[in-house]
């Protein structure tokens, strides 16, 4: 199969004004993508199905990731001239820098006919919030229909053009989208005996210290009957 | 035990024990009724996740859920007698459960099979899934495990017939079917973030956490 680097130096020949970034993977699966403009992506999506090299027929899988919006610090190094006439000192100057949050959606691609792959595409919507959208890739893949529907649900990606987007795993009136990392979860949350990490908090925040009970008067003598649960040894501290 | 105030007057357990050595059998109607209940608790047919696998073997040849007079899996809630809530309880499937429970007819019994029947369990912290079938319907048999066994299956089966055969129609441990009041009950409805409402405070309260005082 071609590299990606053949595969998106044919993709911006074919589609003059196409945007086609190779994002690598720096860990150990060393995955590297392509990244498409939103605009001509149902074309390039096309392409990489129809074009008799790759014939990247099978989409095996859609993927919704969140970008939430991030604040980066740079810190840079400025020589500030001694107004007294001394050496010039090293300052370091600090920068803050928001990173706009996106959404983006994974293909991973794969070819029947030629027994290769996967070649894996990113589109990436313009925010989060009211430009959430990116061309639906099923007309080109049947297989990305309930896919595609499951990242609208979980991540709230739109995807224009696509035959029926409804919510599949949460039901039609839920509101938020579960796999967004701002997502919060509803309060039903129950005490259970080793609460630890997130859950002492979630148990914290559930029942405060005044809810607490006074301890239960102590065991009986060895040999009572007691039909009652062992009392809990220690109760999520404040 | 039994109640003194529904008994024979005047025979003891082991009297009535002894009369029926001679021959003489002595029993009350209600003993009769429970007794054919407990022997015919008809399921309903229906499985919810990985503990329906184990639900199923209980039913065939190996395991033989007949043994026990519970091997007609009916179709329909209007015929059946037991739920068997066996798997996770999704906030999506649970209105239909409840549904489910308030066409079963009278009397009716509820065995809730598996972690996730009882309290979530594997997903106790998920967003999506409901914390235990016993906030919304009254639960008779609790069968810890996950899966539990075919046998923990039969064994709360057999807690269950013990239940229905000791019941009583009168008196102060009235049976639930017996008791007045009404008994459909409230079917959640899907809220934009949980279920409207998350649990039915007639038949559940969220535990109270006791401290320990420690010297
Ligand atoms: S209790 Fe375990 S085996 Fe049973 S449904 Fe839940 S996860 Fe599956």
């Amino acid at each position: 199969m071609e590299t990606l680097e053949q595969i998106r130096d044919r993709l911006l020949a074919r589609f003059p004004g196409a945007e086609v970034t190779l994002v690598t993977n720096p860990g150990a699966a060393a995955q590297h993508s392509l990244s498409l403009g939103l605009a001509h992506a149902a074309a390039m999506a096309l392409f990489l199905r129809d074009d008799a090299e790759l014939k990247l027929d099978y989409c095996s899988n859609v993927t919704g990731v969140d970008w939430p919006e991030k604040e980066i610090i740079e810190s840079t190094k400025v020589s500030v001239p001694d107004p007294a006439g001394g050496p010039a000192k090293i300052v370091e100057q600090k920068t803050k820098r928001i990173q706009p949050g996106s959404l983006e959606v994974v293909y991973h691609l794969y070819s029947m006919a030629k027994k290769h792959g996967p070649v894996i595409i990113r589109l990436r919507t313009a925010n989060r919030t009211d430009r959430a959208n990116v061309p639906s890739l099923t007309p080109v893949w049947r297989s990305c229909e309930f896919q595609e529907r499951e990242v609208f649900d979980l991540f709230g990606v739109k995807f224009d053009g696509h035959p029926d987007l409804r919510r599949i795993l949460m039901w039609d009136e839920f509101t938020a989208h579960p796999m967004r990392k701002d997502y919060v979860e509803p309060d039903d949350y129950e005490w259970e005996p080793t609460p630890h990490g997130t859950v002492l908090d979630k148990a914290k925040a559930h029942y405060p210290p005044s809810a607490l009970v006074a301890a239960a008067p102590a065991a009986p003598a060895h040999g009572a009957p007691t039909h009652a649960a062992p009392a809990p040894k220690e109760a999520p501290k404040p | 035990m039994s109640e003194p105030a529904t008994d024979a007057p005047g025979l003891s357990d082991a009297e009535r024990d002894e009369l029926r050595r001679h021959g003489i059998l002595l029993t009350k109607i209600e003993e009769l009724v429970n007794l054919g209940r407990s022997k015919s608790v008809w399921p309903l047919q229906f499985g919810l996740a990985c503990c329906a696998i184990e639900m199923i073997a209980a039913s065939m040849a190996r395991f033989d859920i007949a043994r026990f007079g519970s091997e007609v899996f009916r179709p329909s809630p209007r015929q059946a007698d037991l739920l068997i809530v066996s798997g996770t309880v999704t906030k999506k499937m649970a209105p239909q459960v409840v549904r489910l429970w308030n066409q079963m007819p009278e009397p009716k019994y509820c065995i809730a099979m598996g972690a996730c029947a009882i309290s979530g369990g594997p997903f106790k912290q998920g967003y999506n899934v409901l914390k235990g079938i016993d906030r919304f319907i009254p639960v008779d048999v609790y069968i810890p495990g996950c899966p539990p066994r075919p046998e923990a299956l039969l064994h709360g089966l057999i807690q269950l017939q013990e239940q229905i055969r000791t019941a009583k129609s009168s008196g102060p441990k009235t049976t639930r079917h017996l008791r007045p009041g009404d008994c459909n009950y409230p079917v959640p409805e899907f809220g934009d973030r949980d279920l409207e409402p998350p649990a039915n405070p007639a038949v559940w309260q969220p535990p109270q956490i006791v401290r320990s005082e420690k010297a």
